[in-house]
């Protein structure tokens, strides 16, 4: 059960970590000003959320440590007391348990306005899960983080029927982002081993069980952007990201994002 | 940069304010994109709990060409100003 906690936790921090590490790739390169600095204070919104979650993650994991020794755990073995930093710095791609859909390149615009819908869209059903955790600390970080996602699925739903119902562009650019992000919404309502097990405890939300919520969500908005939701089983979903196996992407990130700890250990300013 | 999208006017009432104040434009194409641009712009240190938005056109100003004959003629009318009555000393902060 420890484990499993860590993990789920772990998995909830990278998530926002990375999604606000791609959307953050916009500050300074926003189609206009405004619209810079809405993705740049969505971008911070998330890395705030992951914060939250590698705090508590790291508490959990320097109990288990001070409980049991380190013998016991399958991670930072190289770690002396984990710290949210070291838990975003430090750990490799094979350890970060983030969904697929926050890692994949932004793309255009219209991919990146897309994508964020999808996985606000899911978080916002999510989040308003979480709150009922028997969790209290994932429940309070559940609370402040809905707020945020609020606004975070109202504009990013705005911006889809925008492009979805603008100009010829707009419209064959989210058209092709749709192709291109589809295959990786699949993956958020898969529950896997560590939340099959927290869900039986009232920790972890049921994802698979957000699915039609999300659904329903998904087609309005496309209906209202003119677009037409995918016909489903004739798809195929990308899964793995919740337990470490990636997409070509995530090893890039990392690479930027850890650079400095990596070749600077500890290095402040 | 291209940008097609009508100018903003934004002003922001602050927590303590009674008043929105103006405080800045924007670009947007519609009012409820200003007004999301405006949060996003303008909100982000806690400046305010309330938007208005209006577009740039709709708003029409004096000329300052006729700044002289506008505003010179207040000048000289100190007694506009409520400054010759006596106060009852019961009135304090005036």
């Amino acid at each position: 059960m420890p484990d499993d906690l860590i993990n789920y936790t772990l998995h909830l921090a990278d998530t926002s970590l990375v999604m606000g590490h791609r959307l953050s790739e916009w500050t300074g390169h926003g189609p206009m000003l405004e619209q810079d600095i809405a993705i740049s204070n969505i971008a911070l919104d998330l890395i705030g959320q992951s914060r939250n979650f590698y705090q508590y993650a790291a508490k959990l994991i320097n109990n288990v440590k001070k409980s049991e020794g380190s013998k016991s755990l399958s991670f930072e073995e190289n770690l002396s007391e984990a710290t949210e930093d070291s838990l975003a710095y430090l750990r490799d791609a094979r350890e970060f348990k983030n969904l697929l859909i926050t890692e994949i390149s932004n793309g255009d615009w219209a991919k990146t306005i897309l994508k964020l819908f999808f996985f606000s869209s899911y978080q916002f059903y999510f989040y308003q899960k979480l709150i009922f955790s028997s969790d209290a600390q994932l429940a309070a970080i559940a609370e402040k983080s809905l707020k945020e996602v609020t606004y975070h699925l109202r504009w990013s739903s705005e911006w889809v029927v925008r492009l979805g119902d603008g100009t010829e562009e707009s419209n064959r650019r989210i058209k092709l982002a749709l192709e291109e992000t589809w295959p990786f919404t699949g993956e958020m309502f898969q529950d896997v081993a560590y939340e099959i097990i927290l869900t039986k405890e009232q920790v972890a939300v049921n994802v698979s069980s957000l699915k039609n919520t999300w659904q329903n969500k998904v087609e309005k908005v496309l209906q209202q952007a003119t677009l037409n939701y995918p016909v489903e089983e004739t798809i195929w979903m990308q899964t793995g990201g919740k337990t470490g196996i990636h997409t070509e992407h995530l090893g890039y990130i990392l690479a930027e994002m850890q650079f400095l700890q990596r070749a600077y250990p500890g290095c402040e300013w | 940069m291209n940008n097609d999208e009508p100018l903003w006017e934004v002003f922001i009432r602050s927590k303590q304010g009674l008043d929105h104040k103006h405080v800045g434009s924007l670009h947007a194409a519609d009012a409820q994109m200003a007004i999301e641009n405006a949060r996003d712009v303008y909100t982000r240190r806690m400046e305010g709990v309330s938007i208005w938005v209006v577009e740039s056109k709709n708003i029409h100003s004096s000329n300052p060409d006729d700044a002289a004959s506008m505003y010179d003629p207040a000048n000289d009318k100190v007694y506009r100003h409520p400054t010759f009555y006596n106060l009852p000393d019961e009135l304090k902060h005036m």
